[in-house]
């Protein structure tokens, strides 16, 4: 068994959101970066306990990104894994991106390739379902549970207003979210170990990009709150009806 | 040249979130000086004809009942097809929950730029530029498509509804569907809630309330008025709540018109969920919760002696 795993760093979720150059650029100064929750919490830790439960399972890690990703995947690789991978070139195009993983997983034959939901930056929730579609596996979004027996996965999706239960079989492409696995901290020996574990780096392969970003806009800041006294919770009704006209 | 609409179903009924998509694209072509035309895959038990009022000319059907539930590769292949054979050049999705799996494949597919989570109508001034929703509802970004064919997937709630008088007419598209490699083997539908992604009305609980034993101050409420139910993630991490109703930056982003809030702090990674709510109301016994600065209205106050008396006001407006 083969897994890769999609690792992507983005701002802190406490990061204050603010652009530079025109509002063309996300401000980077001061912003601490993480592991995309998602690939973290989820992707990642289910694919460590796939492994665990299998140790001849061979997990890689990969992420698209210039040199200043690797602090991310280091941290990603204490968390487990054998190796990483870094496709060195930096680039917000979802399609883009997923050329790089296709290509990644396609060179090293993966019977399974996790991504998290979305990424919390640009919120695309797109990279599994074109690296699917280019590898021409099936692909299951917003996976909420993953179970494996053999070369069989049976995976439990959110759909509106409920669940739905899938078996797939492999290879294919899984989009995890929260359910599927519990996030884990990682211990000191883990920290140690990825030092020196492998960090692969490789050019990009040729990739058109499809869309681009023009500019970024914050939202407008609210009026203001329209206090209630705690003793006339009917005036908030009375409010939310004639004036807001909700309810 | 057409705006091609996919207008998805679950179990023989189109969602709700998909009207949203059929207005989007209908009001997309006319600006665009072509025909909106929809897209429906699989065995169907609603009228058809009658998406019309949302303003699309022509309903195209793939009736196929391999194509009954959702196999994203599958249903990418098909549309991909019902594509060129139309000669869409935009094509509109909902960004739901089968929209997030079959857009991105389709973009891949027909290598067609595709803006995911469009809170807006496209800018055609200088190209096709986007609004979508970015920093999990703290930011903005204008995004162009620099392909010939377009693909925008509608976040749910962003795009209000027009209904105009209107009937689609019918086309049955035959599009040779494969079969699916995916099996589904069960659905577990939550019964008679109302889908928190697509729910106008939302209710919240958050730490404050101490205990699952005392949702019924968020049940009761919710169902008064017809809304969903959600909680912080706090509150799903005690598993006071099923996961899926956890809303922020790590759960469910939702832009309803009404998002009630009692006793949530308003961390910054809950308002990220929450703030694109048309109407924010916060109660909280903290006159320092950071989520008063983000509402509409709030009440200061302690939930066990406030929202009995919101409820009780409720239930004598909706005379219930
Ligand atoms: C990486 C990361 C991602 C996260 N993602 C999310 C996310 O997606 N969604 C999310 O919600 N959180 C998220 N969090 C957690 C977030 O930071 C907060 O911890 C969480 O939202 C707090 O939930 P809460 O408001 O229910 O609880 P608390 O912070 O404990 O707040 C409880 C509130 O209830 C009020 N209260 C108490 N008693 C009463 C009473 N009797 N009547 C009225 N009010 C009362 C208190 O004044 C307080 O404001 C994330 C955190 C991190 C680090």
């Amino acid at each position: 068994m083969k897994i890769l795993v999609c690792i992507s760093k983005t701002p802190d979720t406490t990061a204050k959101i603010a652009f530079t150059d025109n509002n063309t650029k996300f401000a980077t100064d001061g912003v601490q970066w993480i592991i995309n929750p998602y690939d973290e919490w989820y992707a990642l830790v289910r694919a460590l306990e796939l492994k665990e439960k299998d140790p001849a399972t061979v997990l890689h890690l990969v992420t698209v990104g210039s040199a200043d990703t690797e602090p991310i995947i280091r941290k990603a690789l204490a968390l487990g894994g054998d190796e990483a991978i870094r496709v060195n070139a930096d680039s917000h195009d979802s399609y883009y991106i997923a050329a790089q993983i296709a290509e990644i997983a396609r060179q090293g034959q993966y019977d399974l390739v996790f991504t998290g939901k979305e990424t919390i930056d640009y919120n695309g929730s797109s990279i599994g379902g074109m690296v699917a579609e280019l590898l021409d596996m099936p692909f299951i979004s917003l996976a909420v549970k993953f179970e494996l027996a053999g070369t069989t996965a049976t995976v439990t999706r959110e759909i509106e207003g409920g669940e739905e239960v899938a078996e797939v079989n492999l290879p294919m492409v899984v989009s995890c979210q929260k359910g599927v696995a519990e996030a884990r901290i990682p211990n000191m020996r883990g920290i140690m170990a990825a030092r020196t574990k492998p960090l692969k780096v490789v050019d990009p392969a040729a990739a058109e990009t499809l869309t681009e970003i023009v500019s970024f806009t914050l939202p407008p800041a609210k009026a203001g709150v329209k206090l209630v006294p705690a003793d006339n919770p009917e005036e908030l009704v009375r409010l939310l009806h004639e004036e807001a006209k909700i309810i | 040249m057409s705006v091609l609409i996919f207008a998805d179903q679950f179990e023989g009924h189109i969602k709700k979130s998909s009207y949203e998509a059929l207005s989007y694209g209908a009001k997309l072509a006319e600006m665009m000086g072509t025909s909106a035309e929809g897209l429906v895959l699989g065995t169907i038990k609603d009228d058809l004809s009658s998406l019309g009022k949302y303003g699309v000319n022509k309903i195209h059907h793939v009736n196929d009942a391999s194509l009954d539930h959702l196999d994203a590769q599958q249903y990418a292949a098909v549309i991909a097809d019902a594509v060129k054979q139309l000669q869409a050049t935009v094509v509109v999705f909902s960004n739901n929950l089968s929209g997030k799996a079959v857009a991105p494949r389709l973009s891949a597919r027909l290598k067609a730029g595709l803006v995911a989570g469009a809170v807006a109508l496209p800018d055609l001034s200088n190209g096709f530029v986007v609004k979508k929703n970015v920093f999990s509802g703290k930011a903005f970004a204008q995004i162009a498509v620099k392909t010939d064919i377009k693909i925008v997937a509608l976040n749910p709630n962003s795009y209000s509804i027009t209904m105009v008088d209107g009937t689609a007419a019918i086309n049955n598209l035959t599009i040779s569907a494969g079969s699916p490699r995916v099996k589904i083997t069960a659905t577990n539908k939550v019964s008679g809630a109302v889908p928190l992604g697509e729910a106008e009305l939302v209710i919240s609980g958050g730490r404050g309330l101490k205990g699952p034993e005392n949702w019924g101050l968020v049940e009761d409420l919710a169902n008064l008025i017809g809304a969903a139910t959600a909680c912080s993630r706090a509150v799903a991490d005690a598993h006071w709540r099923p996961h899926h109703e956890h809303v922020g930056q790590t759960g469910l982003a939702i832009a309803p018109n009404l998002y009630f809030a009692i006793g949530i702090s308003g961390a910054i990674q809950h308002l990220a969920g929450v703030n694109r709510s048309k109407v924010i109301v916060v109660v909280n016994k903290d006159p320092e919760a950071p989520f008063f600065k983000a509402a509409d209205y709030g009440i200061v106050g302690d939930a066990f002696e406030v929202m009995p008396k919101v409820i009780e006001a409720v239930r004598k407006l909706k005379g219930k």
